[in-house]
């Protein structure tokens, strides 16, 4: 469903993105592995529409969105959550909800998403900055299921997190997978995303230097590990 | 205590058109990022475009209230699309010289046109005189304002908290770039916004119409105090906007009766403490000051 070839993008004066290939297909999960500095940020940025990408081209569901505004992606069915969680604390965690447009029928209903969170449930009329890094990595989570994107670009989820909550964060992705999204991973715990991911990509100072599979990741780790700077 | 309550309501008179101007200020703050330095400007422009509907077609103060914010609603429309847009690219140096310059042509076009003596304004009957609350007379005009403002003011509230505007408008003042990858079309609600701060100043304007005078100059001093409410209350905060909006008035009022060479100088020392204890504002966010 997505498929990125070439892709540039500069980072002021540095260049960050050199030619970047990524494939993600329906209910495939794909991380983006690397380093501090090495990209994966920028990269996810240019797939949603908010960092200026200098070549190559982005086609997402067969259509090319390469020179679409952030929110015509959105729409296309671009669901994007955010390294910071994203959650507005000017808005209810209700209103965080309700905020983003439906962009198709798989939208998550309100009661769906209580159902599957009832800690969302419990605090829907708290202002979303009251909620734990947990429960806002359940919101944004949340909120992008709401809208019923196709896939998900989801910048280091587990960041953070206490291992309960990593551990119910990787079964929600599994969940998310399993009904036919796609889902793009940033994230720099290897053994979380050998949990949750089919294919991992290793990006190395704007270029993706290798793709590996579990077996490869975890055979590879120490390796990896080192390579991260963990 | 006669005396007191007279200033009191002197005070929430003049903070409501404070209040008023300061809500539009910051909503335009809030999504388009543009400090509005013209916006005294089109405070002026309501008052004056009151006066003379009231000279040339005898429309009363009642219809001025609808009709100039639509006029000045327009107006804001007009110079969005044709100058304001070009800022959201541009270094916010060119803020500054774009509003602070349109407020020097609104100016001298009206200078030129209406001179520099002043446009009188009669009040209607119904609102003129005074009104004896229980023993405490109050002037019936500065009453009205005070619950006219203050009734728009909890208008724009519910507006802001309780639809999905409002929802749209929290989420681009709070996080752009995030609304605009979670499927909102910021850039859609723009104009309507600033045409719609605009509209707040002009009715500011119609307002004080029968209560200032309505010169050309009358925005310039307002302009300046409009920003200490806006640093006060906290930048981008409307709660801040309009709660500042009245203390500054009573600031003021206040002011003028018992210390009257040191009125201006008091709101100005009041905003140079609340920068010091709170360097956002009242409501102002952390975030907002980054």
């Amino acid at each position: 469903m997505l498929e990125v070839t070439g892709l540039r993008a500069w980072y002021g004066e540095a260049q960050a993105l050199h030619g970047v290939d990524v494939r993600v297909a329906e209910g495939e999960v794909v991380t983006l592995v690397g380093r501090n500095g090495a990209g994966k940020t920028t990269l996810v940025r240019c797939l949603i529409g908010l960092h200026r990408q200098a070549g190559g081209t982005v086609s997402f569901l067969g259509r090319d969105v390469s020179r679409l505004p952030a929110h015509q992606r959105a729409r296309a069915g671009m669901g994007w959550v955010q390294d910071d969680r994203g959650i507005y604390a000017s808005l209810t965690v209700e209103e965080n909800l309700l905020l983003p447009p439906k962009v198709s029928d798989r939208a998550w209903t309100l009661e769906r998403i209580y159902e599957a969170f009832p800690v969302l449930a419990e605090r829907r009329k708290a202002s979303g900055s009251t909620l734990s890094g947990g429960e806002q990595q359940m919101l944004a989570i949340a909120r992008a299921l709401g809208t019923g994107a196709r896939l998900l670009l989801m910048d280091e989820p587990s960041e953070g997190l206490a291992p309960v909550v990593v551990a119910r964060i990787g079964a929600i992705i599994r969940e998310i997978k399993a009904t036919g999204v796609g889902v793009l991973l940033i994230e720099q715990n290897v053994k979380f995303a050998a949990t949750v991911a089919d294919r991992h990509y290793l990006l190395s100072q704007g270029r993706i230097v290798e793709t590996l599979d579990n077996a490869d990741l975890r055979r590879r780790e120490g390796e990896l590990l080192k390579h991260l700077g963990i | 205590m006669n005396a007191v309550l007279q200033y009191a309501v002197q005070g929430l008179a003049a903070g409501s058109f404070y209040a008023l101007a300061a809500l539009g200020l910051a909503i335009i703050f809030g999504v388009l990022g543009v400090v509005n330095f013209a916006h005294g400007a089109f405070y002026m422009l309501g008052a004056v475009t009151a006066a003379v509907l009231l000279d040339t077609l005898a429309l009363p103060l009642w219809w001025s209230l609808l009709v100039v914010p639509v006029l000045m609603f327009g107006f804001g429309v007009v110079v969005e699309r044709l100058l304001v847009q070009w800022l959201l690219r541009l270094d916010p140096l060119y803020n500054f010289l774009l509003t602070f310059g349109l407020t020097l042509v609104l100016v001298e076009l009206v200078k030129q046109r209406y001179g520099v003596s002043g446009l009188p304004y009669k009040l209607p009957g119904a609102l003129s005189g005074r009104v004896d609350l229980a023993g405490v007379v109050l002037p019936r005009y500065q009453l009205f304002v005070f619950l006219f403002s203050v009734a728009i003011c909890v208008l724009v509230w519910v507006v802001m908290t309780r639809t999905r505007v409002g929802m749209i408008v929290r989420a681009s003042t709070e996080k752009p770039e995030l609304a605009r990858a979670l499927g909102i079309n910021v850039g859609r609600w723009v104009t309507p916004v600033f045409g719609f701060g605009v509209a707040l100043a002009g009715l500011a304007g119609v307002l004080a119409a029968p209560f200032r005078a309505i010169t050309a100059d009358m925005g310039n001093n307002f302009a300046i105090i409009l920003f200490a409410v806006v640093v006060i209350g906290g930048l981008g905060s409307i709660v801040g906007a309009v709660v500042a909006g009245f203390l500054v008035g009573l600031v003021e009022a206040f002011g003028q009766a018992y210390a009257p060479t040191f009125a201006q100088i008091l709101i100005f020392v009041l905003m140079a403490l609340i920068i010091l204890v709170r360097p956002a504002g009242l409501f102002g966010r952390k975030e907002a000051t980054a």
